[in-house]
């Protein structure tokens, strides 16, 4: 671990300005993730700003009907939430199917969003990675990937976003709210937050600025339907997704749908979603068009068509 | 003590406290941490200073240069120590293929080349990233599927087996197989697997002049001390080991490894004690593994089921000078057949070190031999269970007229079946459904052998009556401590709380040590022998004829007369001191123990997913001389076995030549929710030709056939037969049932 140096902020604006104007600096909230990457040197911060006095650990209803989470309301908080479980299930089973019972009581709402990727070619510094260090290549795209992007990478990187929280998310259509170092505030929609790696170095990860501070998560007012969060995966508990399905399915067949473990970001395309009625391979037929699966990993592609076949009919059973 | 005819009638058989279900004696110290790991004893040397490992970043090639300079001008830093400081690699322990340091070649991915000392374990880690390091890379060779087809037939001296020249024939195969009326030849395939232990490598080492200490984690205390000396070319007899406590080791912990060389060169150099503990991302590749392997099996039968003509020939790779892995060896003695062949190839390739690991040969064996066995079994229209029985023998099948010592596998196999449920398995597969879930049974031989090696121990009457059992034997989590205080307990006559055990420090007498599932049956059996010399030592002292002197409820009878134990003390200790030395019973009997393993299991029919419902192990190993830690040790081999079948794998980059999932995030092992109820029922059958204890080791049985049974109730549950192993979903998922 690289030496840093360590300051509480004590408003969003002061940890948004004291993180732009310190070349190599980083929000520090729940260290879930941020920690062990400095362990192995892979983050390197000069200076850390620790947002847990900035009071970002509240869950409050909006004027509109929906919730606003604060950054720093941990997982466990936010799946035990009770308007949560009511009105918004398929979070609570997102987040419950991720990792383990400790993590989750310091693992943060903004936190989530922001994991790095769990590829192995990023936390090996011998090995190639264009996401650790540009330049260098993308190790998984001709070698181990059999848990990476089938859709949405490039030959510059084919990582898989590992967050269940933020498949859920989407599906809720979330807001991320944020503060800029000048003090201003911006809303954007999660379906911007997480880039696209694209054709051009370095590959893209999160839409924020410099010094750009998530404060809060904003839910929209409850959509109602039935809410699901299935979660396929090589042993029961404590791994990360081959594929997730969230979906929220409504009574006459309607719904939305997004995908996890398939892409560098939570994967949802809300013009497949009108394909719900006709059944899952309708859906995944146009959600996962233009799909680049890697030879390890192409099973990816039947194995989401199949796990939201088993959503649906669980849903016609809760309906019948 | 010579142990070269059965045993008769003797202390042992009273099963007073042997044989019994007893917690584990040094329960409360692991429940209370004040059972140290190697890493934690803070107290055994003043001034510890933390050594940190750097890993070869390259899989093969020369190390052209490394700048140091950085890294010892960081903070804290001690000592910094390359290999490069050594002008050739130092020599080889027991059993080591690759060099552990020293020399600029690099012979596989993370081998050591560096280590870092500081004052914290941080500044060690930190400066270790400060070292520049330039490779001449060389290509290597790394995908055992490109290079078994060329791969040379190999010997093997691991797994035992009856023998392994290159290739064993007993009458004449291929004409039997040709003219078999039912055959199968089918190939399977086994990855590489990690022990994935949860104590990591460790060591703390001490120099006192010439004299080295090392307080490790180690499980053959005689073995290893004798390699360090040879690596570090210092004398035996100025080398300590101790190693009382164990976290785990399954096989990796039975050589010297790169912890216990580089804190002995590290703590010379900073001439202060020095710990290592080897980070998780260093275990998989930096120490050894499970080699990979590609079986072929070849099955021929009548329509009765007797097997006429079994061929096993099993390809696996390892560095130079490696050995092969004895996928062939149970076969060559589970079940009859006139006709035989069995053979290994041994690619010669750059991954890191294949070695032992928990059954090594058995275990990925019986993983094809059992799936072979189930896949004839349906050819023939046969029960699995009938096909086994069948073609059990009594006898070594390559010399009829050697004999098993005990084997009960028809017992295990018909028990199984009973409590098991068996006659509920519908034999047509992907019948049977439970909702979505695809359920399916099914069913696998275990098979391990009993190894008989020699054995010593030292027990010592204390004044006041306590007796003191010091070995160099170790605990690695399977209840040593208790089953040698339970021994001294009844061989003494007194209860277990008069009785101290102290284990693996190499100035004691040397042991079998722990591995191959030798450690209960022999270590106890040299107790057994050090406790019949304390007893004449007692008789002597107490004026008693040895030959009629009772020890018993803490006293010791003999001609009517009756004295408490701890009397025979009062004038000073008495020590008794002797090994068990088995001679050559293991070769006028052939010695194995048995299992019969049954699972059920779901196939969620949408995604493919497997979960294990239910599993038994019915175990035919000799007397169980504690059913309480036989049964976790059952228990847990059954859970590494499920590890096997659905999701262990070394991940292979074949453009880097390493393991590329290497941590417990990416090598996934079963969590809890992953095990379902497990059931073990052991047999009671005392062998007398394995020891005066007539106990059989049972530690690795538990593993072997669990993989294959999974992999038999998956084909059961779903029709499809997957023979690449792990079976995750992703390799029947096509095949499962067209979803609306």
């Amino acid at each position: 671990m690289k030496s840093f140096t360590y300051e509480r902020a004590k408003t969003p604006r002061d940890a948004a300005a004291a993180v732009a104007r310190t070349p190599g600096a980083k929000f520090l909230a729940g260290g879930t993730n941020l920690l062990d990457l400095m362990k192995l040197e892979i983050e390197t911060p000069t200076h850390l700003v620790d947002v847990q006095d900035l009071k970002l650990d509240r869950i409050e209803p909006t004027r509109d009907g929906g919730l606003r989470i604060g950054a720093f309301v941990t997982n466990t908080h936010l799946a035990a939430d009770e308007r949560v479980r009511r009105d918004y299930g398929v979070l609570t089973r997102a987040i419950v199917a991720g990792a383990s019972g400790q993590l989750r009581n310091k693992a943060t709402t903004a936190g989530n969003l922001l994991q790095r990727t769990r590829c192995p070619y990023f936390y090996d510094p011998n090995m190639p990675c264009n996401k650790r260090k540009p330049g260098s290549g993308c190790g998984a795209f001709g070698g181990f990937n059999r848990n990476h992007s089938v859709i949405g990478g490039s030959s510059l990187c084919i990582c898989a976003f590992p967050s269940d929280m933020a498949v859920a998310m989407r599906v809720l259509d979330a807001t991320v709210e944020t503060v800029r170092a000048d003090g201003s505030a911006r809303s954007i929609p999660i379906a911007d937050f997480h880039r696209l790696p694209g054709s051009q170095l370095p590959v893209g990860e999160f839409a924020l600025e410099p010094g750009e501070l998530i404060v809060a998560v904003t839910l929209p007012k409850p959509i109602g339907g039935r809410h699901f969060y299935q979660k396929v995966r090589d042993r029961s508990s404590y791994a990360f997704a081959l594929v997730s399905v969230a979906a929220v399915i409504q009574r006459d067949g309607t719904g939305r749908v997004a995908f996890g473990g398939v892409a560098p970001k939570p994967w949802r395309v809300e013009a497949a979603e009108a394909a719900l009625p006709q059944g899952a391979a309708a859906v995944t037929a146009a959600a996962f068009a233009g799909a680049a699966p890697r030879p390890d990993n192409a099973f990816k592609l039947p194995l989401a068509t199949r796990a939201l076949a088993s959503v649906i009919a669980q849903a016609k059973a809760e309906a019948a | 003590m010579k142990f070269d005819t059965p045993a008769g009638q003797n202390p042992i058989d009273q099963l007073k406290v042997v044989g019994r279900p007893t917690s584990r004696v040094d329960g409360p110290r692991k429940t209370t941490g004040t059972a140290p790991y190697a890493y934690e004893r803070h107290n055994v040397a003043p001034n510890q200073a933390y050594g940190y490992i750097l890993g070869a970043g390259v899989a093969k090639g020369r190390i052209v240069r490394m700048d140091i300079s950085e890294a010892k001008a960081a903070p804290g830093v001690v000592a910094v120590v390359t290999t490069l400081d050594f002008p050739a690699p130092l020599p080889l322990g027991l059993a080591n293929i690759a060099h552990l340091f020293g020399g600029a070649e690099v012979a596989h991915y993370h081998q050591a080349i560096a280590v870092v000392v500081a004052e914290t374990f941080e500044q060690a880690r930190a400066a270790s990233t400060l070292i520049h390091t330039e490779y001449a890379r060389a290509p290597g060779k790394f995908d055992l599927a490109k290079e078994a087809p060329d791969a040379p037939l190999a010997g093997g001296s691991r797994g035992g087996g009856s023998g392994t020249p290159p290739i064993d024939r007993i009458g004449d195969f291929a004409g039997a197989f040709a003219v078999a009326p039912v055959k199968i030849d089918r190939t399977y395939t086994t990855p590489g697997e990690s022990h994935a232990m949860m104590e990591p490598f460790a060591t703390i080492a001490a120099w006192e002049g010439d004299k080295l200490t090392l307080w490790t984690s180690n499980q053959m205390i005689a073995w290893s001390k004798s390699s360090l000396a040879k690596i570090l070319s210092v004398r035996p007899e100025n080398i300590r080991l101790d190693s009382p406590f164990i976290g785990g080791g399954f096989g990796g912990k039975l050589f010297v490894r790169a912890d216990a060389v580089c804190a002995a060169l590290a703590a010379k150099t900073a001439r202060r004690p020095v710990k290592i503990a080897m980070q998780r991302p260093l275990m998989i590749n930096n120490a050894t593994h499970r080699p990979a392997t590609i079986q072929r099996v070849q099955l021929g039968a009548n329509q009765d089921g007797r097997l006429t003509a079994i061929a096993h020939a099993s390809t696996s790779g390892n560095l130079p000078d490696g050995e092969p892995e004895t996928a062939v060896s149970q076969t060559k003695l589970f079940y009859a057949a006139p006709n035989r062949e069995t053979y290994m190839k041994l690619a010669r390739m750059d991954l890191p070190e294949g070695n032992a690991m928990r059954a090594p040969g058995e275990a990925p064996g019986l993983m094809a031999l059992e799936m072979a066995m189930d896949e004839l079994a349906e050819a023939l229209n046969m029960d699995p269970v009938e096909l086994r029985v069948v073609n059990d023998t009594q006898f070594d099948p390559e010399k009829p007229n050697r004999p098993f010592s005990e084997r009960h596998f028809v017992e295990c196999l018909r028990t199984g079946a009973e409590k098991f449920g068996w006659s509920r398995r519908n034999p047509k597969p992907g019948l049977v459904r439970d909702g979505k879930w695809l359920v399916g049974m099914g069913m696998a031989g275990g098979f391990r052998n009993n190894i008989l090696t020699k054995s010593a121990a030292r027990i010592r009457l204390e004044k006041g009556g306590r007796l003191t059992v010091e070995t160099d034997m170790t605990d690695i989590g399977t209840g040593t401590y208790t089953i040698l205080a339970q021994t001294a307990a009844e061989m003494m006559g007194v209860g277990l709380d008069a009785v101290t055990v102290v284990l693996g420090d190499s100035d004691f007498p040397a042991s079998a040590g722990s591995g191959g599932q030798w450690g209960a049956n022999n270590s106890t059996a040299g107790l057994y022998a050090a406790c019949l010399k304390l007893r004449e030592a007692i008789a002597q002292r107490l004026g008693f004829n040895p030959t009629d002197t009772i020890f018993s409820d803490g006293k010791v009878t003999a001609g009517g007369h009756s004295v408490p134990l701890a009397d025979a003390a009062r004038g000073g200790a008495l020590v008794g001191e002797d090994g068990f030395d088995p001679t050559d019973m293991s070769k006028r009997w052939q010695q194995s123990t048995f299992a019969a393993h049954f699972v059920e299991v779901a196939v969620d029919s949408y995604t493919g997913e497997t979960r294990i419902r239910r599993m038994l192990a019915v175990c035919d190993a000799g007397r169980i001389l504690n059913p309480k830690a036989a049964r976790s040790q059952v228990i847990g081999a059954m859970t590494m076995g499920a590890g096997a079948a659905l999701m262990e794998e070394l991940a292979v980059d074949t453009r880097f030549g390493l393991f590329i999932n290497h941590d417990l995030a990416g090598y996934e092992v079963p969590v809890h929710a992953d095990i379902p109820h497990q059931d073990v029922i052991f047999l009671d059958h005392p062998d007398d030709k394995s020891s005066p204890m007539k106990a059989k080791g049972v530690g690795e049985l538990g593993l072997c056939g669990v993989g294959a049974a999974i992999a038999n109730a998956i084909y059961n549950a779903t029709g499809v037969r997957v023979r690449d192993y792990p079976i995750t979903l992703d390799k029947h998922l096509d095949k499962l049932p067209a979803i609306a």
